[in-house]
Parts: structure tokens; C-alpha cells; sequence
């Protein structure tokens, strides 16, 4: 027994009318966990209850305690009929489980009921005494951290990454259940809602276990989803990044090395490595690092590296599962640098291959995470992705998911192939996801292939000391991860490589592809944008097989389809990578939607983009030749234009000057939609982009003018707006604190029968437009402001609607670019990325971020001599900003370590102050006066809570993790009309939804969520019967920040242990 | 093709002023998209008139969702489902309990029945209120009026306490409850020329000096427990106000107060024979509405009175503002001197108040 949960019902407020004749209520509580249940008294004819109960105790397993919500429910006493439910809270116990996380959950609740909506508010206060489990066979995992952050959080170091963890759990639907007939649809609702939170937390139980298996103490980048299979059941399923964490304390970090715990240099090597394999990382012998180029299981085009013609591409696709490699990189084995000295070879090599090995032995080398510490990714080949369409049957025996869990095994076996197929041993970025229509079940899986420091793969096999450093980076980390990780001579397709445009000794792609976000120290030339390729396909109405051969007969076409948009796209603003890359195929009844999402950036590694260039099918005719000519005028205006738009002026750089020379620089020819001798023609039309090649569309067919429309049409962010779907936007560093989290859904009802391909994706791009359109005329006055993390996912919810959801963050940032070292230096934003998890000192020579191909690079990519480098900054180019900031931020972390020691105590005097506000009262003095009558007379007593869907909030520190957020509504209707219509009841829900995060953030103690994200609505509508119902499922971390300039730690203090009680800074 | 729904919620509830004044003025959704248009706000942000169309209603649907919190604005400040800036929580509630002068010239002293709310048509033809605005406001003042009705202690203070207004505001409605409660007649042709704010000056007047909280003085605790302190006039005052009546029926009195009257006059205004002529007239005007005001009847008819006994008299003579002034100061503060008067406190608290009052109303 090894736990006691200890409950207490304290007031309510707001409560409904329920008895019309008083226009009272006479409420009571029954508080449940597990089996058990406590009743409060009947507080009669009150709407504003004061229960102030006892201590309810339960004495329970920690298995269930992590598996069970705690159970909440108002009721109305009737003396002669049965009583009226008001509504449920469902408490989640997990945060006061961890030991580091919350330690007390009290505050105002919305109590909420699925017809209703919220109806009042309760004061609740729960308590966890955990005693020490020594039983070693336990179920549960207790004290396993859970994080849905994507990076390493704030104030932790990954002392080992351990990898992948999955886990998913089905059950049978209760809306399917015969028992539905009969009952109410509360009751079904509320079963629903009870089931998925007990499977939730069963699901993160296991998850634990894997960890503690592991030898790891957190999991990062935890994503969960559910599958609503309707008949066939209910799937919960959840991945993520296990890890060893460490808070970073004050005294250890300053000169200790990163790994305390690893084993010395030697350890490293003692792996007999297989000799043959040596040679092959020779500086001058690029060969596969990997496995060689594998070929297998590679049902893609990947097969022979020099055939131009990608239209080949989706031919080679297969049916069932469609894979597509859409990074196009290329190069040599892996890190070979030229800086690399000779004697560093073997070792190294050893080194790799022990990495390998260590990551082959692992079933899947997949990480979650899209935010690394630096020096952590050391090259990037490009996005794996694969497809598979199932059908779905029901669900037998639920203690048995095995037919779910095989096909996610053998997606991610794909995925694995592809890796390896681009000289990678490991994919970073890495989701799932599914898309459910009737039984036809398309799964998707998708991340950045990449190579890894081994340091922090396993205990014990590292800490090379610094020596080593040397041969671990050879290359600069502002392009390292640019450099292809595979075989110049076997390249997994077709591609152009250059020398890397910044250290000119390894090669890089001419274009790069990534699912994660853009490396904090990577050098950018100009500002990113948010890049979309929107895709419709009609399909045939069937059943079963046929139509799963269908769909996925159409999936590799549109994933082409989305590859040319994006590709086009991107050349169009002038840019050369993609990073956040997230391709949605969602399967409606007669159609198919495809959504690619991306910020581009100019890398200023890689080489110039080629432009766009356009060609006619039939030379000849002069009135088709004038038409192609204001065409082409008009692309190369708009490419003028962007890079105007987007600052992207790289440094010239004549590839002659460069010291070494590109060896017999291929005729570099990419042909999209195009055969290969109109490139011949076409290079007379090459007037503005010199040498440079240029992408070819050719205008063959009415297809090719709606793209090359649809290209010029979309419309750049009005002035003083950004956007980008990645954490930040590349090329904006000094942030304001102004925020504004979002969530925006609009659905669009086809009323046009027999609509084309091309009708469609009109329609559906102009969606997407406008959505955009309006986030930037609703949120004008945050101008200056960029749209971060903007997330679009679409749904074909019935078959004439398409369902576009949205949640993304604005964040303010300061217009004046000359004062962004200033700001930096007040607000180092992700700066905490490179932050407290910069535990090495920084050996990085100022001009090792410049772009200048000559920098040296001095052993070890990191700093120690702030003055100086500080000193030596040039502000002068924007590619050097972006360095200058980096090096604000490695300035920033020493400050920060510095002060650590009172962050520390901030901490603790923080956590004090908590607990002894909940010894005193269990009503903070502003709540209690609040309380006293029902018309608390002015000020505010909730406090304010910021959601962003971003690791960290502007301006602000993080100094503790609450625990995870993780929760699931539905919601119902039988009075549509009256709520409003669609869009009142969904409002209403979204802002319920809100609500209810940020009073169970508020109740933990915390004033913020990050990494905040939808990850289901689900909207079902019958107007006819004035019926609707929704489901969603949000989730994300709650955590307690401070503001920057909070120095004092005692200010500090106060402000959060005023937050608990009152009110806090507002938010704009 | 058509859009099937259309939300945006912010975690931070996003609200446009321009399109909540347009909100409460009553406008539609069309009519209010195209009161934007026509402002301009095509300009910003390159929007077009789909964006400015779904932005409108996604503002239309929260403001109407906030209503029910704004009813009670002290609600507003302690729920959770809008995270809403204390600013800008003043800033709705401030711009939802304020109204058009026209329309509350109109109610003003009116029984705020459902009988008047029928009339709302009517007002808003008038006034050129849309309907909608004139139905807010009215349900404000009745909203107003009902919570307060029941409420112990200061008329202003309790406003602005439950209903979160500014000073001015709760001012405001401080005089239309109190002349909702009184019933004070304000609609007679005579009364048109006079403004909201000329009423709601006077209504101060009379509850800071003639009802039964204005005895007790602020700082007394004991006082505040006493119900509609501030809504009721003082009964006692009322009924000593009938001793002043000795002032008009003692001959000896009245011509020893004229005759101090005239000699401080004398020789100061262009007007002062008229003036000499109408004293005894104008006295018996201002002494008689003092005696009657026991009456419920003649507590109404209060403000009539005044204008036709005193007001019209002095308008149709040409007295300048000026005159008006030193005629009342005069007037009032020659009783002190008439040792055989005894009411003198009783005097003072009736003609501080008439006299603010008259120099308020007499304008044009």
C-alpha cells in the first residue's frame, strides 16, 4: 500500500440554479477514486457553497494512482427525486507523484458537464503521501518525469538520451457499446471521458516502466493520441524520447564536463570494431558511414544515384505503403573533416562505429525531439517518411493490441530502412499519426534521418575529455549538420553537392529537408517563412479493400504532388531548407487531403537556390513563346521581391575565390514535370540567376499553369508580420513578452457536386489563405509579431466538409534590429536551449560563426573567453547577427550559472512559500475574502495563465516543471441553435477547454503551459436534430516562470506566491 | 460552398473596441462589417471582406457570450473562463453600463416596468437608438436599480463596488435609480430643455443633502445600516421644511426679507426692479414647493415646479445667469439676519440644494 491520496473539498462558487422555486441549490460533493467514494454535506440553498470538508483519505496502490483520475462530482440534492448531477472534475494525481513537481494541487476547478458546459467553479485541495516502494517487480513508475517539450527542458541536462519509447493501449469504445442504447448520452459521455483518462494513464505507467528499464528518469517529447476507430475500438497510443535527466545545480556546472558519469577515454574504443570498416572514414576516401547505401527495402526511387528524372519517383511506390525520402541531400561519409588530424581517424571511426552499434542494437534509433543541445546532431541526411493504409477490424481481446502494435512495428522498421538508406543511423523529429475515415486507416510516421553524437547515447561509454572534442567535431557546428551524412558515389537519389558554402571542406546538398527545428547555431542568411503545399484528390466512393487499394494507389502521387509544391515554393522565396517539415494525408470519404508544412531558410552552408525557370512544350510558337516570357517575368520579379522581403542577401562568394574548388561541377540539371531537353533551350531564358541552375516547370498542360498560379498567388504576411511552424522564426531574435496562444477551426461545407482536382485545391488552398489572412487582421495591433508554431491540421470530418484546425502562438518582438543585442541579452528566449544545457565551457572562436569559409576552428566548438569574443563581434551582416546572438546566449549562460546558486534557493524559498500557504488556510487570504459573498467586490482573484505552444515563453525563465497536462473533453449538444449554431458551440468549447488547463496549471501552482497543443477535435453535427458533439484532447507542461529581470529573489517569491493566491502580471 | 463554421479563440480573449461599440450600439453583423469597411479597416493588414466579415462574427459570438458575465461585473473579475486583462475588463464593463443621454433623458423617473419596456420601440424611433441599445440600457438601469434596491448603505458607493464602474459612471446611475425611485416627473414639455446631466447633477444634489444617509455624514457606521438611505428623502426634513412656511405668511417677515434683499441688491443688476417687483411672487414659489414636498404627488412634480415657479418668472424678466446668482445668494442668506426666524438650519439644508439645483437648470 503504497500510497495515501488525501482530499478536501473546501467551497464552491457560481454554481447553477437548480431548484427554479428558490432559484438555489442545494449542492453536495462525491469525491471518488477507484472504488471508493466520500460524500461532503448537503450545503443547502446556496450558490456559493462553503463545504470546508474533512480530509478524505484513500489508501491505494501507486499503480493506481498513476492509472486513475480522481473524480470529482457536484451534485443537487432532491429530497423525493433522484439527485442532479451539476458537473465532474476529473483531477489528474500524476504531477504530485514526481517528487520534483508539484506538491499540492488547490484551487478553483470549472465544474464541468459534457451537456452543459462549465457550470460554477470548486475549491479543491488534494495531497499524495508516497511511501518507498522496495518491491522490485513493481507496475508501477512513479517519479518518471513526463515532458511534451521537444528539447531537452529548461533547466535539466540529458546526461543520457536513451531513446525511443512507445507504448499504445486499445480498448472498446463506450459510444459503441450496446449499453449506449439504453443510456443517456451524459452517461455515455462521462464513460467515455473516464475511460480514456484511466487508459491515458495506464498508457503513461507503462511508458514509465520502459524508462525505469532503461535506466532513465524522464521521457521528453512525450506525444500522445488517440485513435477513435468507432466500431472497431479505441486505440491510445503515445511515443516518446527516454532520458536521464539532471536539474542543473549551481556548483557542478561551471567547469564540469557534461558527463560525469561516463566511463574514460579508453572505454570509448575498446569495441573490437570490424577493421575492414576503417578506411572508409579516411579524410579522403568518402565512403558510407552507415551501413553501406542499403538498397533494400527501399521500394522508393532511392535506386541509382545519377538518374535525373524524378517524374520516375512515384512509379516506383508501393501500393500498401508508400514511402518517400523527401530530403534531397547528398555526400560523403560522415564528419570526415578536413581539420580532422590523421591520428584522429582510427579513433574516431572506432568511436562511430561504437555509436553505431550501440544505436543498431537499439530496435529503433528514433528521437522525438526537434531541439537539440548543441553539438548533439552531427549531420542531418533529410526527411524519412512512411505510409501505410490498413483496414480496421475489430478489436478482440484489448489485453492483446498485438495487430496495432505490428503495424506501427513495421512502419517504423520502414522508416528505419530509409535511414540507413541515407547513411543515417539515427531519425530525430520523429512522429505518427493516423487518419481515420470509416474503416480505412491511413498511418503515417515521419522524421529527419540524422547522425548523432554518441556522447550522449549510453552511460559509460564516454567522456572522452576534452582531447577528444577535437575529433568529435570536426566540423563548425553552424553547418556541420548541413554536411550529408551518405555516400557521394551511392547517393540514395538524385542531388547536387557542393562544397559546404561556410567551411568549403565537406559537401553539402543544394537543398535540405527536416522535421525539426532549426539548429540554434546554425548560421541563416535573411528571415525564414512559413511554407504550405495544399493538395485535394478526389477519390471513388468504395468499401474495404478496394478502397484501401485506392487510396493508397493515389498516396504516392500526392506526395510527389506535395514535394513539387514545396520545392517550387521554396525556390519562389529564394531559400534552400525546409525545417518543421509535417505532411498530413487525411482520408475522407470521396477525397483525399494533403497538407505540407514548413519553414523555409536560407542556410548559408548551402549553395544559392537555382530560379524557376518556365518552358513551353512547343518551342516554335511565338505568341505560346511571349506567353511563357511575362510568365517567367513575373516569377523572377517575385523572387526579387521575397528576397527583398525576407532580407536574403548572402555573402558573394565566388565559388573560384574558395580555396577548395568543386571538383568537375556536375551539369546540374533537375527537371520537375519536365523532359530534359527543354533544358537545353531554356538556358537562354536564364537571364537573372548567372550559373546558378534553375528549377524547369514546364507549361505542358493545364495542371502546370494552375501550379504556376497557384505559386505566384500566394500572399506574403503583411507588413510587420512573420510566420513560421517552428519554434522561432530564423532570423528574429529579441522577443517582447507580448503573447497570444490560439486555437482557430473553420469548416468548409462543399455545396459543388462534381468539382474537379484542380477546383478543389482551389478551394482548399484559398482556406488555408484565408485563415492565414485573418490571424494577421486579428491580431494587427501585436504588430511587430510572428506567428510561431503555427499548426494546421486538417481532417475531412464528412463528405462534403474539410476541417482546417489551427493553434499556433503571436509573439511580439522588438522592431528595432540594432538594439537586438540589448534585448538579447534581457531576453534570451530559447537562449536556455543552448543555456543551462551548455554545460561544457565554449570553446568557439568568435569568427567560427562567421560565415567566412577561412574561420578556424579550434578543437572544441565552444567557448570560454566571453570578454573577448564579445568584443570581437561585428554586427556587420546578418549572417554575423545571427552569431553575435549565439554568443550573447553562451554569455547569457554563464551569467546564468553564476547566478545559479540563487536560482536554487529562488526555487526552494518558492516551493516553501506553496506548501506553507496550504499549511495556514487552505483559502489564501484573497480567496476567502472572495468567498465571503457572492459579489466579491473588485480585483481579480484568478490567476494568469499564458499558454504557448513553444518550449519556453518570451522574457521569461522557467523554474520548475509542474508535470504534464493531459487532458480530454467531449462535449454535447441537443440545442445547437440556441448555443449558437456550429461555431457558437465550438467556441464555447474551445474557450472551456482553456479554461479548464489553466485552472489545473493555476491548482499545481504554476502561471504557464508550454509546449501547449491539440492534439484531436473532433466535430460531429447534426443541424437537422439540433445536435452536435466534439472531442478534444490538448495537452502540455505546466510550469512556473519568472520574468528575466526578476532578480531579486525575493521579489521573486513574493510574485509567485502571490500568483497562488491573487493575481499576477498580466498578460497583453 | 459555403463556411460551415468559423471560430478563433484566444487564450487571451481578443477584443476590438471598434466592433464593441459597434456591438453595443446595436449594429448587425452586416451593418457593423460594413461601418468598418467604410472606416477603413480594409486598409490594415491587406484584409478583404471575408476576413473583416468572420472577424466581426467571431467578435460578435464572445461579446455576446461575455453578456452574462457583465450583468454581474464582479463575476467577470474571478471566473475563468475568459482570461481577460483587468484593463481591459474595466473597459467593458465601463463602455456596457454606459448609455446615450438621449434615450436615458427619456426613461428618466419612469417606472422601470415592463410597461416601459414596450415603449422602447417608440424611444428608439425617437432618439435614433437602435432598439437593441435602448433594450441594454434600460435592462442596465433596471439591473441597477434592483440590486441596489435591496442593498444597505451609500447609493454610489454600492454601484461602483457591485457593478466595478468609474466615479462618474456610478454617479450616473446613482441618479437614475434615485429618480427612478422617486418618480420625478421630467417628461412635461417645460422640462425638455434640460439635459441628463442637468438631472443628474441635481439628483446628487438632493441625495448628498436631502436623504436620510446625507444626516449621517459618510463616516458614520452606524447610518449605513439603514435601507435606501440614499434612495428615500429624508421624511423628518420634510416635514420641518413645512416651518418654513412662516417666511411667506408672516408679513412682517416676508417684507423684512425683501426689504434686506433689495438693499443688498440695489444698484448690482440691470434687472433689479423686476426683480423687487416678483420677490414676494418668487418667495411664495421657492417657501410652497418646501411646504408640498410631503406629498409624494408634489415630490414629483418637483422639478415642474421649480421651472414654472421660479425658473419661467426670471427667464421671461431677462435675468442673466449672473442675476440669477446673486438673487438666490442673496435671498437665502438674508434669513440669517431675521432673528425671529428659528429654522434657520432647516433653511440652509433646503436652499443649498434649490439653489445648485436652479443654477444648473437655468440655461437656455
Amino acid at each position: 500500500m503504497p500510497g495515501k491520496l488525501k482530499a478536501k473539498i473546501v467551497a464552491g462558487r457560481h454554481l447553477p440554479v437548480m431548484d427554479r422555486a428558490s432559484d438555489l441549490t442545494d449542492a453536495f460533493v462525491e469525491v471518488k477514486f477507484g472504488n471508493t467514494t466520500f460524500k461532503t454535506d448537503v450545503y443547502p440553498k446556496s450558490l456559493n457553497p462553503q463545504w470546508n470538508s474533512e480530509w478524505f483519505k484513500f489508501e491505494v496502490d501507486d499503480e493506481d494512482l498513476q492509472d486513475e483520475p480522481l473524480q470529482i462530482t457536484v451534485l443537487d440534492h432532491d429530497t423525493y427525486s433522484a439527485n442532479d448531477a451539476i458537473g465532474k472534475v476529473y483531477i489528474d494525481i500524476d504531477p504530485l507523484l514526481c517528487t520534483e513537481a508539484a506538491s499540492v494541487i488547490s484551487g478553483w476547478f470549472p465544474i464541468y458537464d459534457t451537456i452543459h458546459g462549465i457550470r460554477g467553479e470548486i475549491n479543491v485541495l488534494v495531497k499524495v503521501e508516497l511511501f518507498n516502494d522496495l518491491n522490485r517487480f513493481r507496475q508501477s513508475s512513479c517519479g518518471v518525469k513526463f515532458f511534451c517539450t521537444t528539447s531537452i527542458p529548461r533547466g535539466y541536462r540529458a546526461a543520457t538520451v536513451h531513446g525511443f519509447v512507445e507504448e499504445l493501449v486499445v480498448n472498446e469504445d463506450p459510444e459503441y457499446q450496446w449499453i449506449d442504447r439504453i443510456r443517456t448520452p451524459r452517461a455515455s459521455n462521462e464513460a467515455r471521458q473516464r475511460l480514456i483518462s484511466l487508459m491515458s494513464g495506464e498508457l503513461q505507467r507503462k511508458i514509465g516502466l520502459k524508462v525505469l528499464e532503461m535506466g532513465g528518469n524522464a521521457v521528453v517529447g512525450y506525444l500522445q493520441c488517440f485513435d477513435l476507430e468507432g466500431e472497431s475500438g479505441l486505440v491510445v497510443r503515445a511515443i516518446g524520447t527516454a532520458c536521464s535527466l539532471e536539474k542543473l545545480s549551481s556548483g557542478s556546472i561551471l567547469n564540469t564536463h557534461t558527463h560525469p558519469n561516463t566511463a574514460p577515454a579508453s572505454n570509448a574504443c575498446n569495441s573490437p570494431s570490424k577493421d575492414g570498416k576503417e578506411p572508409v572514414f579516411g579524410e579522403d576516401l568518402p565512403s558510407s558511414s552507415g551501413p553501406p547505401t542499403p538498397f533494400r527495402a527501399l521500394p522508393t526511387s532511392s535506386s541509382s544515384p545519377p538518374p535525373p528524372f524524378s517524374p520516375s519517383k512515384p512509379c516506383s511506390r508501393q501500393s500498401s505503403s508508400s514511402d518517400t525520402d523527401l530530403s534531397l541531400t547528398p555526400k560523403t561519409g560522415m564528419g570526415s573533416g578536413g581539420s580532422a588530424g590523421k591520428e584522429a581517424g582510427p579513433l574516431k571511426t572506432l568511436l562511430r562505429q561504437q555509436t553505431q552499434t550501440a544505436l543498431e542494437q537499439r530496435e529503433f534509433p528514433f528521437f522525438t525531439l526537434t531541439s537539440f543541445p548543441s553539438a548533439f546532431l552531427l549531420h542531418v541526411g533529410g526527411v524519412v517518411n512512411a505510409r501505410s493504409v490498413k483496414l480496421l477490424d475489430r478489436i478482440h481481446n484489448p489485453d492483446e493490441p498485438e495487430t496495432r502494435d505490428a503495424w506501427w512495428e513495421e512502419i517504423r522498421q520502414e522508416i528505419k530502412s530509409h535511414a540507413k538508406a541515407l547513411g543515417c543511423h539515427a531519425v530525430v523529429g520523429y512522429s505518427e499519426s493516423t487518419s481515420i475515415c470509416e474503416e480505412v486507416c491511413i498511418l503515417s510516421a515521419s522524421g529527419t534521418a540524422a547522425i548523432l553524437n554518441h556522447r550522449y547515447m549510453r552511460e559509460g561509454c564516454l567522456d572522452i575529455g576534452s582531447t577528444d572534442h577535437r575529433f568529435e567535431e570536426p566540423s563548425p557546428p553552424t553547418c556541420g549538420f548541413c554536411h550529408i551524412p551518405y555516400d557521394e558515389l551511392n547517393m540514395p537519389f538524385p542531388a547536387q553537392l557542393t562544397y559546404c558554402y561556410h567551411c568549403r571542406r565537406q559537401k553539402v546538398p543544394d537543398v535540405l529537408f527536416t522535421t525539426i527545428d532549426l539548429p540554434a547555431e546554425a548560421a541563416v542568411t535573411g528571415k525564414g517563412c512559413h511554407i504550405q503545399a495544399r493538395l485535394c484528390r478526389l477519390k471513388k466512393k468504395a468499401q474495404g479493400e478496394v478502397n484501401a487499394t485506392a487510396i493508397s494507389n493515389l498516396l504516392p502521387f500526392m506526395e510527389y504532388e506535395l514535394h513539387t509544391q514545396l520545392m517550387n515554393k521554396l525556390k519562389l522565396r529564394s531559400m534552400n531548407a525546409l525545417f518543421g517539415l509535417r505532411i498530413q494525408i487525411s482520408v475522407g470519404e470521396n477525397m483525399l487531403l494533403g497538407l505540407a508544412s514548413a519553414t523555409g531558410v536560407y542556410l548559408t552552408a548551402l549553395p544559392a537556390p537555382g530560379g524557376i525557370q518556365i518552358a513551353g512544350k512547343t518551342p516554335g510558337d511565338p505568341s505560346n513563346e511571349q506567353h511563357i516570357l511575362t510568365i517567367q517575368k513575373r516569377i523572377n520579379d517575385a523572387i526579387a521581391k521575397n528576397k527583398e522581403l525576407y532580407q536574403i542577401n548572402p555573402p558573394e562568394l565566388t565559388e573560384e575565390g574558395v580555396g577548395s574548388p568543386i571538383p568537375e561541377p556536375r551539369q546540374r540539371s533537375r527537371l520537375f514535370r519536365s523532359h530534359s531537353e527543354s533544358s537545353d533551350e531554356l538556358s537562354e531564358l536564364d537571364l537573372s540567376h548567372g550559373k546558378k541552375d534553375a528549377f524547369v516547370l514546364e507549361i505542358d498542360d493545364t495542371d502546370a499553369v494552375e501550379d504556376i498560379h497557384s505559386l505566384l498567388t500566394d500572399a506574403n504576411p503583411p507588413i510587420g508580420f512573420y510566420s513560421c511552424n517552428t519554434e522561432t522564426m530564423p532570423g528574429i531574435y529579441n522577443w517582447t513578452s507580448g503573447i497570444q496562444m490560439f486555437t482557430s477551426v473553420r469548416i468548409l461545407r462543399l455545396s459543388n457536386t462534381n468539382l474537379t482536382n484542380q477546383g478543389l485545391n482551389k478551394i482548399f488552398t484559398d482556406l488555408c489563405e484565408n485563415l492565414l489572412k485573418s490571424f494577421y487582421f486579428k491580431l494587427r495591433s501585436m504588430v511587430p509579431c510572428c506567428l510561431c508554431h503555427l499548426n494546421f491540421t486538417v481532417a475531412v470530418p464528412e463528405e462534403e466538409l474539410i476541417q482546417v484546425a489551427v493553434t499556433a502562438v503571436a509573439m511580439t518582438f522588438d522592431k528595432d534590429q540594432t538594439q537586438e543585442k540589448l534585448a538579447e541579452k534581457l531576453i534570451p528566449k530559447g537562449g536556455s536551449d543552448t543555456d543551462e544545457q551548455l554545460q561544457f565551457p565554449l570553446e568557439l572562436c568568435a569568427d567560427s560563426s562567421n560565415s567566412q569559409p577561412s574561420s578556424k576552428i579550434s578543437g572544441v566548438p565552444e567557448s570560454t573567453n566571453i570578454s573577448s569574443r564579445a568584443a570581437s563581434v561585428d554586427y556587420g551582416s546578418f549572417a554575423d547577427r545571427c552569431s553575435t546572438w549565439l554568443e550573447l546566449l553562451r554569455l547569457k549562460a554563464h551569467t546564468i550559472r553564476r547566478g545559479s546558486v540563487k536560482t536554487s534557493r529562488r526555487t526552494q524559498s518558492l516551493a516553501h512559500s506553496v506548501s506553507s500557504l496550504e499549511h495556514s488556510s487552505p483559502l489564501p487570504e484573497g480567496r476567502s475574502r472572495s468567498l465571503r459573498s457572492s459579489r466579491s467586490f473588485g480585483g481579480s482573484s484568478v490567476t494568469v495563465v499564458k499558454m504557448t505552444p513553444l518550449s519556453f515563453l518570451p522574457g521569461t525563465r522557467i523554474i520548475k516543471y509542474l508535470g504534464i497536462i493531459n487532458m480530454f473533453f467531449i462535449r454535447e449538444t441537443t440545442s445547437l441553435r440556441e448555443e449558437g449554431g456550429v461555431s457558437g458551440f465550438l467556441h464555447s468549447f474551445i474557450a472551456e477547454v482553456f479554461a479548464m488547463v489553466r485552472a489545473h496549471v493555476a491548482a499545481l501552482g504554476g502561471n504557464a503551459v508550454v509546449s501547449y497543443s491539440m492534439q484531436d477535435c473532433v466535430l460531429m453535427e447534426n443541424p437537422n436534430k439540433n445536435q452536435a458533439q466534439c472531442l478534444i484532447n490538448v495537452s502540455g507542461d505546466a510550469v512556473i516562470c519568472v520574468r528575466e529581470s526578476d532578480q531579486d529573489s525575493l521579489a521573486s517569491t513574493t510574485t509567485i506566491g502571490h500568483s497562488c493566491s491573487s493575481t499576477t502580471d498580466v498578460t497583453t | 460552398m459555403s463556411v460551415e463554421l468559423d471560430v478563433f479563440v484566444g487564450n487571451t480573449t481578443i477584443m476590438d473596441e471598434e466592433v464593441y461599440q459597434l456591438w453595443l450600439d446595436g449594429y448587425t453583423v452586416t451593418d457593423a462589417v460594413k461601418v468598418r469597411m467604410e472606416g477603413g479597416v480594409l486598409d490594415e493588414c491587406e484584409a478583404n471582406a471575408d476576413v473583416v466579415l468572420s472577424d466581426t462574427m467571431d467578435q460578435y459570438r464572445t461579446f455576446h457570450m461575455c453578456e452574462r458575465l457583465l450583468h454581474s461585473p464582479a463575476k467577470l473579475a474571478n471566473q475563468l473562463l475568459y482570461q481577460i486583462t483587468p484593463h481591459r475588463q474595466t473597459i467593458l464593463i465601463e463602455r456596457y453600463y454606459a448609455f446615450d443621454d438621449g434615450f436615458v433623458r427619456e426613461v428618466l423617473g419612469k417606472k422601470l416596468s415592463k410597461g416601459t419596456k414596450k415603449d422602447l420601440d417608440d424611444i428608439s424611433a425617437k432618439t435614433g437608438v437602435t432598439l437593441k441599445s435602448c433594450r441594454r440600457q434600460f435592462d442596465n438601469f433596471k439591473r441597477v436599480f434592483k440590486v441596489v434596491e435591496e442593498l444597505k448603505g451609500p447609493l454610489v458607493e454600492n454601484i461602483r463596488h457591485h457593478f466595478l464602474l468609474s466615479d462618474k459612471l456610478a454617479k450616473d446611475y446613482a441618479a437614475i435609480v434615485f429618480f427612478a425611485n422617486n418618480r420625478f416627473e421630467t417628461g412635461k414639455r417645460k422640462l425638455q430643455y434640460l439635459t441628463f446631466q442637468d438631472f443628474a447633477f441635481c439628483a446628487g444634489q438632493l441625495i448628498n443633502n436631502w436623504t436620510v444617509g446625507a444626516v449621517a455624514g459618510p463616516d458614520s457606521f452606524v447610518d449605513n445600516m439603514v435601507e435606501d438611505m440614499d434612495v428615500d428623502l429624508d421624511k423628518e426634513f420634510l416635514q420641518e421644511l413645512k416651518e418654513l412656511k412662516i417666511l411667506i405668511t408672516d408679513k412682517d417677515l416676508l417684507d423684512q426679507h425683501k426689504s434686506l434683499v433689495c438693499t443688498a441688491l440695489r444698484g448690482k443688476t440691470k434687472t433689479f426692479n423686476e426683480m423687487e417687483a416678483n420677490f414676494k411672487n418668487l418667495s411664495r414659489g421657492l417657501v410652497n414647493i418646501a411646504a408640498k414636498l410631503t406629498n409624494t404627488k408634489d415630490v414629483r412634480d418637483f422639478f415642474i415646479d421649480l421651472v414654472e415657479k421660479f425658473i419661467e418668472p426670471c427667464r421671461s424678466d431677462r435675468w442673466t445667469a449672473a442675476d440669477m446668482k446673486l438673487y438666490l445668494t442673496h435671498y437665502t442668506n438674508s434669513v440669517h439676519i431675521l432673528d425671529t426666524f428659528k429654522h434657520q438650519i432647516v433653511w440652509d439644508r433646503y436652499m443649498g440644494v434649490i439653489k445648485s439645483c436652479i443654477f444648473k437648470m437655468y440655461h437656455d
